[in-house]
C-alpha cells in the first residue's frame, strides 16, 4: 500500500493490530466485545491523499479509532503509523498540532472571533500574527465564506453550515497532512450537508490530504469515501474496501444488511452522467418547417425531438408523429427536459428521468452547450455493462423492456466514450439542421 | 432630622470614609477571587476534593461575622488583617461555587477540540477555559461584593482608622446623632449598586461574545 507516490503533503495511516478494550479485561482474553466503543484488533491501512471512511452503527468503536490517532484516547494494544512512525512515540502536542481536527458540534471557541478560530493552530505552533491572519483569512475564503465579512464574527452569529465551514478551515490551518473527521457533516439539515461534502469533494480533489472521516451513515460513507470500513460492533470490521467493491459483493450478512437492499440504486450515486455513453439527439428550432424535421428524425430510432428557441436553449420535446405540419411554435412542446451535467450522479440523474414526462436527460457542459442525451435504459444498459455481479434479477428487470424495444441500445454499445458515442451517429443529429446538437 | 450642613461641611471626611469602604470591600473580594480560583482550578481537576471545600467554605461562611472579628482580635489585635480575614473567608463559598460552575458551562466538545489541536493544559485553562468561565465568575463577584460591602460596616468595631462607612453608622448610633448613621447606611446601599453596576459593565466588555449570541445572526 506504501507503493503509490503520496503527495508531498499527504501521509499514511495505518492501524496495526489495534485493540482498546473498556473495563477490567486484560488485554489478548479471548475476544474483547461488548463495551460501546472498544476497537478489537484493527488493522487496516489507508493511502496518502483518501479519504477513508469508518461507518457503523453507534458504538461500533469507530470514533473510538478516530481518537486513536491523535491519541485523544490511547490504544490497549497495537501500533498506528503515520508515513510509518508509531504515534506513541511522537509529543502528543506536536502530534496533534499536525493533525486537523473536525467534530461533529464543530467545537469551536465561543470567545472568539471566527478568524481567531480559525488561527488557532498557527498560533500555538508561534506563527508571526501577520502570517496567522493571512492565513486565517485565506482559509476561510477557500471554504466559501468571505473574510471581510466573517472574520470577526463569533461563532453564535454563524449559521450550522457556516460553523462546520470553519471547522474545516480551522482543521486546514496548519496544513496538516492528515485530518480527522468526526461526523463534521452531521449537524446541520440535508441540503447543507449536500452541499458541504460537495464542497469539501472539490477542496479534497486539490488538497489531496489523508482523511479519516467517520459517519453512521451509509449513504455519506458512499459518497465521501475513496475506500470505506465498516464497522460492526464490538469494533471489528466487517469490511473494507472502496466503496462500489462493499456495494457490489457485501462480505457479510451484517455488511449486505448495513447498505441497505437499495445498494443497486446507491451503487448509481458512485457513477457520473460523464462516464455514459451520450445518445445524439435530433433537434429542431422554433420556427423550424415540422414536416421537414419530421422526415429528418424518421431514421431515428428515438421517436422524440428536441425544441430549442431561438438561441438554442432546450425548451422540450414533441414526439416525432405530433410534430405540426407547418412552422414549430413554442406551445407545442409536450414534456419538460432534466438538465444533466458531466458530473451528475447517476442516481440523482435516474431519479430525475424517472420524473420526467418523457425519459430522456440532456447533457449540458460548463457554457450550457448540449453534449448529448441520456434515456433510462441508456443508464440501465451501462450499469448491466458495468458487470460486478451485484445486480439481481429485480433491478434486471426494469433494464429489459426498453432495451428490447429501443434498440439503439446496441449503438449505444457501440460508443467507448461520450463523445465517440455522439460521433458514431452524428450523421443523424447533425443532419437535424438547427446544429445544438453536436458542438464538440 | 438630616442635618443638611453637617453633610456639605464634611463632604471631605464622607469621601475618604467611601474611598476605605471600598478598599476594605475590595482586597477581601481579591484576595477571595484569587483563593477561590485556585481551590475551583483544583477541584475541576480532581472532582473528589470539591465536596470537602465545600463543606469548608461553607462553615466560613456561617460564622457571624461579629464573632468572628471578635475571635480575631486575641490574635491579630484591633488591625486591619483581623478584619481583612473574616471578610475574605466570607466569599470564598460563593466563588468557588461560581468558580467551577463557570468551569462546568464549559462546553465539552470545545475542551475535547482544544486538546486535539494540541493546546497544552496551561495554554487551554488561560486561553480557553477561564474566558469562558467569566460569565459565572463574575456572577460570582457580584453577589461575593454586594455581600462584602455589606459585611464591612460591621469591621469599624474592629477601629476607629479603616472603618469605611461602618464608622459613620457606629459614630451615628453612639452620639445619637441620625444624620451620620442614616447617612452611613444610605451610601452603603448606593456603594452596592454601584460596584454591581461596574460589575456588569465589566462583564459586558469581558464577553462580546456572550452578546453576539443575543443579537442571533440572519440564518444563510
Amino acid at each position: 500500500m506504501s507503493a503509490p507516490a503520496p503527495s508531498p503533503r499527504a501521509a499514511t495511516v495505518e492501524f496495526d493490530h489495534v485493540t482498546k478494550s473498556y473495563g477490567a479485561r486484560t488485554a489478548g482474553a479471548g475476544a474483547s466485545t461488548g463495551a460501546p466503543g472498544a476497537v478489537n484488533d484493527l488493522t487496516l491501512s489507508v493511502p496518502a491523499g483518501k479519504i477513508c471512511v469508518l461507518v457503523g452503527p453507534s458504538g461500533c468503536g469507530k470514533t473510538t479509532s478516530l481518537k486513536m490517532v491523535n491519541r485523544l484516547i490511547e490504544p490497549t494494544s497495537g501500533r498506528i503509523l503515520l508515513d510509518g512512525v508509531d504515534v506513541a512515540t511522537r509529543d502528543v502536542t506536536d502530534l496533534r498540532r499536525g493533525i486537523g481536527y473536525v467534530i461533529q458540534q464543530t467545537g469551536l471557541f465561543p470567545h472568539q472571533t471566527v478568524l481567531d478560530n480559525v488561527a488557532t493552530v498557527p498560533r500555538l505552533l508561534g506563527w508571526p500574527q501577520a502570517r496567522c491572519r493571512a492565513r486565517a483569512e485565506e482559509l476561510l475564503a477557500t471554504v466559501g465564506l468571505e473574510p471581510a465579512t466573517y472574520a470577526g464574527r463569533y461563532p453564535a452569529q454563524l449559521s450550522g453550515g457556516e460553523r462546520q465551514r470553519v471547522g474545516v478551515a480551522r482543521a486546514l490551518a496548519a496544513d496538516p497532512p492528515v485530518m480527522l473527521m468526526d461526523e463534521p457533516f452531521g449537524a446541520v439539515d440535508p441540503i447543507v450537508r449536500e452541499r458541504l461534502q460537495n464542497e469539501f469533494l472539490r477542496l479534497q480533489e486539490q488538497l489531496a490530504r489523508t482523511i479519516l472521516f467517520v459517519t453512521h451513515d451509509i449513504d455519506e460513507a458512499i459518497k465521501m469515501g475513496d475506500v470505506v470500513a465498516v464497522f460492526q460492533a464490538g469494533g471489528v470490521v466487517a469490511q473494507f474496501g472502496p466503496p462500489a467493491e462493499i456495494l457490489a459483493n457485501p462480505a457479510s450478512e451484517f455488511v449486505a444488511r448495513f447498505v441497505g437492499t437499495d445498494r443497486a440504486l446507491k451503487r448509481l450515486s458512485l457513477f457520473r452522467v460523464g462516464e455514459l455513453p451520450l445518445s445524439p439527439v435530433v433537434t429542431a428550432r422554433v420556427g423550424d418547417n415540422g414536416t421537414m424535421i419530421r422526415r429528418l428524425a424518421a431514421v431515428d430510432p428515438w421517436e422524440y425531438v428536441l425544441i430549442t428557441d431561438e438561441d438554442h436553449r432546450p425548451l422540450g420535446w414533441i414526439a416525432r408523429e405530433h410534430l405540426p405540419a407547418s412552422a414549430i411554435a413554442a406551445e407545442d412542446v409536450e414534456g419538460t427536459i432534466p438538465l444533466l451535467n458531466r458530473r451528475t450522479t447517476l442516481k440523482d440523474a435516474l431519479s430525475m428521468l424517472l420524473d420526467a414526462d418523457v425519459q430522456a436527460g440532456l447533457v449540458v457542459d460548463h457554457a450550457g452547450t448540449m453534449r448529448g442525451m441520456v434515456r433510462l435504459p441508456d443508464v440501465a444498459a451501462w450499469m448491466r455493462r458495468r458487470g460486478v455481479h451485484g445486480l439481481d434479477p429485480d433491478q434486471a428487470e426494469f433494464t429489459d423492456e426498453p432495451a428490447g424495444a429501443w434498440g439503439g441500445g446496441g449503438a449505444v454499445r457501440g460508443g467507448a466514450s461520450g463523445s465517440a458515442g455522439m460521433s458514431g451517429s452524428a450523421g443523424m443529429s447533425g443532419s437535424a439542421g438547427s446544429g445544438t446538437g453536436s458542438a464538440p | 432630622m438630616i442635618d443638611w450642613g453637617w453633610i456639605a461641611d464634611h463632604l471631605d471626611d464622607i469621601a475618604y470614609l467611601t474611598l476605605q469602604h471600598l478598599v476594605l470591600t475590595a482586597i477581601p473580594l481579591a484576595a477571595g477571587f484569587v483563593i477561590s480560583l485556585a481551590l475551583a482550578i483544583w477541584a475541576v481537576r480532581r472532582p473528589v476534593v470539591y465536596g470537602p471545600i465545600t463543606a469548608v467554605t461553607g462553615v466560613l461562611y456561617t460564622i457571624p461575622s461579629l464573632a468572628a472579628f471578635a475571635l480575631l482580635v486575641p490574635v491579630f489585635g484591633f488591625s486591619l488583617l483581623a478584619a481583612f480575614i473574616p471578610l475574605t473567608t466570607y466569599t470564598l463559598l460563593i466563588l468557588f461555587r461560581n468558580i467551577v460552575a463557570g468551569f462546568e458551562a464549559v462546553p465539552r466538545e470545545v475542551l475535547e477540540a482544544a486538546d486535539g489541536m494540541g493546546y497544552r493544559g496551561r495554554d487551554r485553562l488561560l486561553r480557553v477555559e477561564i474566558p469562558l468561565a467569566v460569565p459565572l465568575m463574575i456572577a460570582g463577584l457580584r453577589l461575593a461584593a454586594v455581600t462584602l460591602i455589606g459585611l464591612a460596616t460591621v469591621a469599624s468595631i474592629l477601629g476607629s482608622s479603616f472603618g469605611g462607612l461602618g464608622q459613620l453608622i457606629t459614630e451615628g448610633l453612639q452620639t445619637l446623632f441620625p444624620t451620620k448613621y442614616v447617612l452611613g447606611a444610605v451610601l452603603s446601599v448606593l456603594l452596592a449598586f454601584a460596584v454591581d453596576f461596574a460589575f456588569v459593565r465589566l462583564e459586558r466588555r469581558a464577553t462580546p461574545w456572550a452578546r453576539a449570541r443575543a443579537a442571533e445572526a440572519v440564518p444563510a
